[in-house]
């Protein structure tokens, strides 16, 4: 006689069957990854050096020099690009949230969705084809990069934003017009700040994602060796351009060229790690609120 | 033959509720009132005169549209999308409905503690405390608003718990506390008339007794509609009951019966009354 207790063999073979196939899967998804981070430091780490965010390439031939004018011009355009895109991105949100209703509301969030899509090359050549009827062809400057880059990090923007919006209790609202708030006050003074831990890890996120943006710099904002500070006029290197511009036209000491390569893409993921590190620490701002509410 | 029945408490056994200050202050006359969520009626035809500066109780089953009409008294049902509502609410001589009116003054005026503390989880309890004022964009001189902390949070009974901690989140207090910062929030608007919805309905019972001779307290300064799914509340708290109630689900609310608490927990003039408060049914 069978008691309730046991498991048969079959479901304990089964059970066993699907732990071990899971078990694959994670280290299929892992190694690699752990693989991609091991080559990045082992061989970034060569020109970590100060040297490397001290100085650029200018008059360097071979081995030396820097990257200094690419991490400023990274810094620069995708500062730039986030200054412009979050207010526009946290404003569509709030008026998908709070103001619209019904089919306007559809039809934008539908293009959010589609722009999520859309190649970053096309944007890149968007932004081109637009600052060429202003400036004229071969315009390459820092701020028409930013704002290829504002396309691609908007629908992030706008979709973290909207969700954590969406997020805030009807009960915050209703106690906010209880006490004879006007709705644009409510929504500035209970509804955004409430939410911004949220918009703000969002932000982050959507910041990592265009800063590793190639292809888009590459068309308008092209590649210099000089430090440019100035958005408006001329070429400027990022770090994306400044690794495939390395590894693309290796001179004679061709490991002097891998090396900055390695230490730029070091330098890049370091960022992006610095970036997520701090959405986490901005959602789990938003958690605590959440539970003491 | 109906037959009469009798409650089972009796306001004998309770604090008996102290006169008001003064019993001036505009009243709160509903005419042909009706609520609507898109088609659907939820409350039809309430003829109901509030008194001043007492305790005013709604009671009724689930679905009897009770806490529809208290959100229609400030205008927050309208916040509800498709919601609507026909005939009049007036305070004292305003015809809160009228469309010059500006909703945001009306609800300055007539204060609402909610079911469920929500003190704003953004501010510290004194930023609760003056919120709002400083939300109807009036400015506070620093004395102002000590004061303004202090008298609300005193009229809330949460003083000595909190003036040690004014600048600590709101959201770390416990949850009768909480609701404690929520009345004090209604009261620093100062307002006529203060709406409680089911208040002590998320509170354990020690937090809603002291809930509870609060209101019975803040009627000498405002008037104060609650409602409220347990009787014995209302009768412990209210000089004056509504008896709402429904034929159905899908069935509009409607008035049954409005007097003073006594005469409606203890004398009730219809059969369906003295069913509900009997504990019959609902």
């Amino acid at each position: 006689m069978s008691t309730i207790t046991q498991v048969s063999l079959r479901r304990r073979l089964t059970s066993s069957t699907a732990v071990v196939l899971m078990g694959i899967a994670v280290a299929a998804a892992l190694v690699p990854l752990i693989s991609l981070l091991w080559t990045v430091i082992s061989r970034g780490v060569r020109r970590f050096d100060l040297a490397f965010v001290t100085q650029s390439m200018r008059g360097i031939v071979g081995a030396g020099g820097g990257a200094s004018h690419a991490i400023a011009g990274s810094l620069l355009i995708t500062g730039a690009a986030t200054l412009m895109c979050v207010p526009l991105g946290v404003l569509a949100a709030v008026y998908m949230t709070e103001y619209g209703r019904g089919l306007p509301v559809r039809v934008i969030t539908f293009l959010v969705d589609v722009m999520t899509g859309i190649p970053s090359i096309v944007v890149g050549l968007f932004a081109y084809a637009v600052a060429s009827l202003f400036f004229g062809p071969g315009i390459r400057s820092g701020l028409v990069a930013s704002g290829a880059l504002v396309l691609l990090m908007l629908p992030v923007v706008i979709r973290s934003s909207e969700e954590m919006l969406r997020m805030v209790p009807l009960d915050l609202r209703e106690a906010s017009y209880a006490l004879g708030a006007p709705r644009w006050r409510t929504i500035a003074s209970v509804v955004l700040p409430t939410a911004l831990p949220g918009i703000t890890s969002g932000a982050l996120l959507g910041v990592a994602r265009i800063v590793g943006e190639t292809a888009p710099l590459l068309l308008v904002a092209g590649f210099t060796d000089s430090m440019n500070g100035n958005l408006l006029d001329g070429r400027m290197a990022t770090l994306p351009v400044f690794i495939y511009s390395q590894w693309q036209n290796q001179g004679a000491d061709a490991s002097a060229y891998s090396n900055r390569a390695w230490t730029a893409a070091l330098v890049l993921v370091l960022f992006v790690l610095a970036l997520n590190i701090a959405a986490k620490a901005a959602i789990r701002l938003t958690q605590r609120h959440k539970g003491q509410s | 033959m109906t037959q009469t029945i009798l409650p089972t408490i009796h306001r004998e056994t309770t604090t008996p509720i102290p006169a008001p200050i003064s019993s001036d202050g505009p009243k709160i006359a509903i005419t042909n009132f009706s609520a609507y969520y898109g088609s659907f009626l939820a409350i039809s035809n309430v003829n109901v005169t509030i008194e001043p500066k007492q305790v005013t109780a709604f009671i009724g089953p689930s679905g009897c549209g009770k806490t529809t009409l208290l959100r229609s008294i400030n205008r927050l049902h309208e916040v509800t999308p498709g919601a609507r509502t026909e005939g009049s609410v007036r305070l004292g001589a305003t015809d809160l409905y009228d469309p010059r009116v500006d909703v945001a003054a009306v609800r300055a005026r007539i204060g609402m503690v909610f079911q469920r503390p929500n003190p704003f989880p953004t501010m510290s309890i004194r930023d609760n405390v003056l919120a709002g004022p400083r939300l109807q964009g009036r400015r506070l001189s620093r004395s102002e608003a000590d004061d303004l902390v202090e008298s609300s949070l005193r009229a809330a009974g949460l003083w000595e718990d909190a003036k040690d901690r004014l600048r600590a989140a709101g959201a770390g207090l416990s949850g009768g506390q909480q609701q404690r910062l929520c009345i004090a929030r209604a009261v620093a608007n100062s307002p006529d008339v203060i709406l409680m919805d089911e208040p002590c309905s998320s509170l354990d019972p020690i937090s809603t007794a002291t809930i509870e001779a609060m209101i019975v307290d803040l009627a000498r300064n405002y008037t104060v509609i609650i409602v409220t799914h347990n009787m014995q509340q209302a009768l412990r708290v209210s000089r004056r009951t509504a008896f709402f109630s429904t034929d159905g689900a899908s069935r509009p609310g409607r008035l049954v019966e409005y007097g003073d608490t006594m005469q409606v927990f203890n004398a009730p003039r219809e059969e369906a009354t003295a069913r509900y408060v009997g504990g019959h049914f609902g």
